[in-house]
């Protein structure tokens, strides 16, 4: 097809957190841990995830809305996590399809 | 009666299950593989304990995607009863039959012992062979145990008598030492709407035998004497009322 020729490639990077209110043992941890090691004025640790990938996609919004998508369905549960969604400028045209 | 046990890549429960059921209950057992996209005639259904698909991203998130769960959620739907023990509750809240979600223990460890649970509610096919207020010992093995729930949710799931086991001490009580993983509420099991799909995070089907105690062999004899609304004229009903006359008298004995 040739509208697929014409997508982009961006790169994506998803950040789940802790949502605000549900505990976080993880980052509470940390943040003792390094109370313990001597570093001071450290507050709200949180602690999460990052999903990391390339996505073919015709403009920088239509991939906004399938990576939110996949994030409510998959990435992350949205009752107990939240997260934010950035998208790069596209890297490089895919190969141009054969034929 | 015939109960599908669900095998996912990573489930280690299943066997346990499956012998509670066979040699605990004596009724018929099958075991039902998670590619399947039916339930073979069963009558019941448990997702059992595992790492499911090594638990990667979140424990449950990728079982829940199992072809066999989109038939697990119709037969839900449709009334079926649905167990869900330890993995089995995680997918259960993460395909949205059951709400909330089970998220790293308090202790940020595995922890792996025998706990005590009080039975809040007898009315779900589960628990009808205990009594309200009946404390079971049964053993948890978990590293994301601690229920969560929005306040309103965790609030209406009180209200509508929802909540099904609770960690409790010797006393019964439920105080925050008895909690293994800071579960709200001290809350270790639950149902949905309908009172026909329970999670719980304790292991039943581990104290399903004499060597290792029997408490939880209640939770499966129930099946037997479960019917769903539509069905046809009750079968083994001498056999099951028999087997939960034991279980109470168990019960009493225990407590």
């Amino acid at each position: 097809m040739s509208s697929e020729a014409e997508r982009m490639r961006f790169r994506i990077e998803i950040r789940v957190t802790p949502r605000e209110g549900i505990v976080d043992p993880e980052g509470q941890t940390i943040g003792r841990a390094l109370d313990n090691l001597g570093y001071r004025g450290v507050h709200h640790v949180q602690s999460g995830r990052l999903v990391r990938f390339e996505l073919e996609a015709g403009d920088a919004g239509a991939a906004r809305e399938q990576v939110t998508r996949m994030c409510e369905e998959l990435i992350a549960n949205p009752v107990i996590e939240q997260y934010d969604i950035s998208i790069a400028e596209p890297i490089r045209a895919p190969e141009p399809a054969e034929g | 009666m015939k109960v599908g046990i669900v095998r996912f890549p990573g489930s280690n429960c299943d066997q346990d299950c499956y012998r509670a059921v066979r040699e605990g209950v004596g009724t018929e057992a099958v075991f039902l593989w998670h590619k399947s996209h039916d339930l073979d005639g069963c009558d019941s259904i448990i997702l059992p304990g595992g790492f499911s698909y090594g638990d990667h991203l979140r424990a449950g998130a990728i079982a829940r995607f199992s072809p066999i769960m989109r038939e697990v959620i119709a037969f839900a739907r449709d009334g079926g009863p649905v167990l869900g023990i330890c993995n089995g509750f995680q997918i259960l809240c993460e395909a949205g039959l059951l709400p909330g979600a089970l998220v790293r223990n308090d202790s940020l460890r595995f922890r792996s012992h025998p706990v005590r649970v009080r039975v809040e509610r007898t009315d779900t096919p589960f628990t009808t062979t205990y009594r309200e207020g009946d404390v079971l010992v049964m053993p948890i093995a978990h590293g994301e145990g601690q229920y969560v729930a929005d306040r309103s949710v965790s609030e209406r799931l009180e209200g509508e008598g929802r909540v099904i086991f609770r960690y409790v001490d010797s006393q019964g009580e439920a105080t925050a030492s008895a909690n293994p993983n800071g579960s709200a509420r001290n809350i270790a099991g639950i149902c949905d709407a309908g009172r026909r799909v329970v999670g719980l995070m304790p292991h039943p089907e581990r104290a399903a035998s004499k060597l290792l105690g029997t408490d939880g062999l209640g939770v499966f004899q129930a099946l037997l004497a479960h019917r769903r609304p539509d069905a046809e004229a009750p079968r083994q009903q001498a056999g099951a009322e028999s087997r939960v006359m034991e279980t109470h008298d168990r019960a009493g004995a225990a407590s």
